[in-house]
């Protein structure tokens, strides 16, 4: 089985978000790039198939300017065998897709896999669009995945529980947590290999976009913590009901 | 030109999330001058379909069937509804439903989406929503630039209106001709609150020192009517299930009260909370980042704290 993960380069969850004068775009500056967490999960998980056997080749995609390639190298180095990188700047995330389902057409794949959100613009899009751009049967909320016999076995997540399925392949999946869970990271051999994996740039399509960020701004600042002694902890219930009136 | 909103009974009934969307439809639609459609879609009673009249949903259609969660079709049911009717604007929640059909139904209609929308749209002309970006560090004004558009709510951004109307409910009829999904098992408890419905959330970090301690939580989260949830490490560590997870990577909550029992306040963790109208915390380190988060606070050993403050809820509540 052929999987392609999508994988998505975005800041630093830890990073301070700054923006350009105009509050009309991000500034970068500084910026230290990673593979957006989910994706990471769904590699691990693609990862882990291959050395189960029953996965045969990884590609990673991503819609990207060149910038992005030490976040591909990193995905290479921790155990994709190829990548393609669509070079483009995605506008929004029905440009993204649209940059993948274009550059996916000309490729062999089972199974294609998305993180739930990228954790820069949290659009919770792409993978469902990509899916229907490809018309391919798609699964979200996906939280473990297992090949049998050839066959995906899914388990995905549902309203009060969780339920178990599997799809028509080619098909795709949009994992969460649970997929895998804690993320590999590259080894000193998987960096020295990475250097010789093939990476493909494939040109991107037209920047038209659906949706338009038109502008930026810090949000609210909390007011201060009360502080409530522990010894009087019916204080605490009582400015619940009183004062902010949640209880 | 109308406003279609896409709602879900669970177990048969209508929670305060329905409530809202149908509120959000009602002034969109007003504010528009366009009719108010909404497509029920899953096994409820005639009466409780009916009590959506009390919100402003005047055309009700009610396909009263359980779903089989087939993305494609879903979302193709929504698209051939939306056509008949001509929606330009189209609703649905940012739950687990609204976020799998959506992205495909934009597709189909090449209509712009924006997800995990705050509120009223600040702008009709250009259709302008808020929406949160990185995580909740950033609130960005968005341009929907098609004539179509589709939004997902983020719940309890908006509220609950009252609009009495008289309903008129007619069944919808649509057969799934999808087998491209196959179902093997579903594993379902009913009566649950969901952590993403939840009012009140009661979330214990790597401060409550191990799965064996998890007991005085789950009393307190019981005395409040509470779900229950934890941090990533919690977690990871496998003390509590994953779904139990908030924050940037696991659930992202809004809950009118959230109580972090010995959560540090990582950026990663105030990703998932930072919508939750009142925080408390309790940690025995003043210094911790949460407090900074929160709204009150109380510094001290949880081991002591907990079983207390369990006693004094239950007797406030038996007290009211
Ligand atoms: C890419 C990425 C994504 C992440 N996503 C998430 C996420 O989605 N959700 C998430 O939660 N984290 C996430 N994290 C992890 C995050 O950075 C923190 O490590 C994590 O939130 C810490 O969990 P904690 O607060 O339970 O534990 P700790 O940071 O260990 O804090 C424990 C707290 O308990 C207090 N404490 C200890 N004993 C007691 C006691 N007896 N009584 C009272 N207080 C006590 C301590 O003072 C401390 O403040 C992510 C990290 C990365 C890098
Ligand atoms: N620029 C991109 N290149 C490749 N995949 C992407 C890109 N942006 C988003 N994705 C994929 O789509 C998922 C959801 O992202 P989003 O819809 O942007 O929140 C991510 O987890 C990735 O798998």
């Amino acid at each position: 089985m052929n999987i392609i993960v999508c994988i998505s380069n975005v800041p630093d969850t830890t990073t301070r978000i700054k923006y350009k004068p105009g509050n009309k775009d991000v500034d970068y500056t500084g910026v230290q790039w990673i593979i957006n967490p989910w994706d990471e999960l769904a590699l691990t998980r693609a990862i882990e198939l291959k050395e189960a056997g029953t996965v045969k080749k990884i590609t990673v995609i991503t819609v990207a300017k060149a910038d992005a390639e030490p976040t591909i190298r990193k995905a290479l180095a921790s155990g994709a065998d190829e990548a393609i990188r669509v070079d483009a700047s995605p506008v929004d995330a029905w440009n993204t897709a649209l940059n993948l389902a274009e550059a996916l057409k000309n490729e062999q794949f089972d199974l294609v896999i998305c993180g739930v959100e990228s954790s820069d613009y949290n659009n919770w899009s792409v993978g469902g669009m990509l899916a229907e751009m490809l018309r391919i049967p798609s699964v979200s909320a996906v939280t473990s995945l297992q090949i049998e016999n050839s066959k995906p076995i899914i388990t995905r997540e549902v309203d009060g529980g969780r339920q178990q399925v599997s799809i028509k392949l080619p098909g795709l999946l949009i994992v969460q947590k649970g997929i895998a869970i804690v993320p590999r990271i590259p080894s000193m051999r998987g960096i020295m290999s990475a250097r010789t994996k093939p990476l493909k740039v494939v040109t991107g399509v037209s920047g038209e976009s659906l949706i338009e960020i038109v502008d930026y701004e810090a949000p609210p600042q909390k007011s201060s913590c009360k502080i409530i002694d522990s010894e009087n902890l019916e204080m605490l219930a009582e400015l619940l009901h009183t004062e902010a009136r949640v209880i | 030109m109308s406003v279609l909103v896409y709602i879900e009974p669970r177990e048969g009934k209508f929670n305060k999330s329905a409530f809202e969307l149908i509120s959000y439809g009602y002034t969109i639609a007003d504010a528009t001058k366009s009719k108010l459609h909404v497509l029920v879609a899953g096994e409820a009673s005639r009466e409780a379909v009916a009590e959506l009249g009390h919100y402003g949903a005047s055309e009700i259609r009610h396909l009263n069937k359980t779903q089989h969660l087939d993305d494609s079709v879903s979302s193709n049911m929504v698209a051939g509804l939306a056509e008949i009717i001509n929606a330009g604007i189209i609703i649905m929640p940012h739950n687990l439903t609204g976020r799998a059909i959506a992205p495909r139904l934009a597709v189909k209609l090449k209509a712009g989406y924006a997800s995990a929308v705050i509120g009223i749209p600040v702008s009709y002309e250009p259709f302008t929503v808020i929406k949160k970006a990185f995580s909740g560090k950033s609130i960005t004004k968005q341009v929907v630039k098609t004539s179509v558009k589709i939004v997902t709510l983020s719940q309890n951004t908006f509220g609950v209106i009252e609009n009495v109307v008289q309903p008129v409910i007619e069944d919808f009829n649509f057969t799934e001709t999808s087998h491209s999904i196959e179902v093997l098992s579903t594993d379902v408890q009913t009566g649950k609150v969901l952590l993403t419905e939840a009012e009140i959330i009661v979330s214990g970090g790597r401060g409550m020192r191990g799965p064996e301690n998890w007991k005085p939580l789950e009393d307190l989260a019981e005395v409040l009517g509470a779900a229950t949830a934890c941090s990533r490490p919690v977690s990871d560590e496998g003390w509590r299930p994953h779904h139990e997870h908030v924050g940037q990577t696991g659930k992202v909550v809004a809950p009118t009260l959230y109580f972090a029992l010995g959560i540090s306040g990582a950026i990663q963790h105030l990703a998932g909370i930072n919508s939750s109208k009142v925080i408390v915390a309790v940690n025995k380190d003043p210094e911790a980042p949460i407090f900074s988060a929160a709204d009150y606070g109380v510094v001290g050993d949880l081991q002591i704290i907990l079983p207390r403050m369990t006693e004094v809820f239950r007797k406030y509540k038996s007290g009211i």
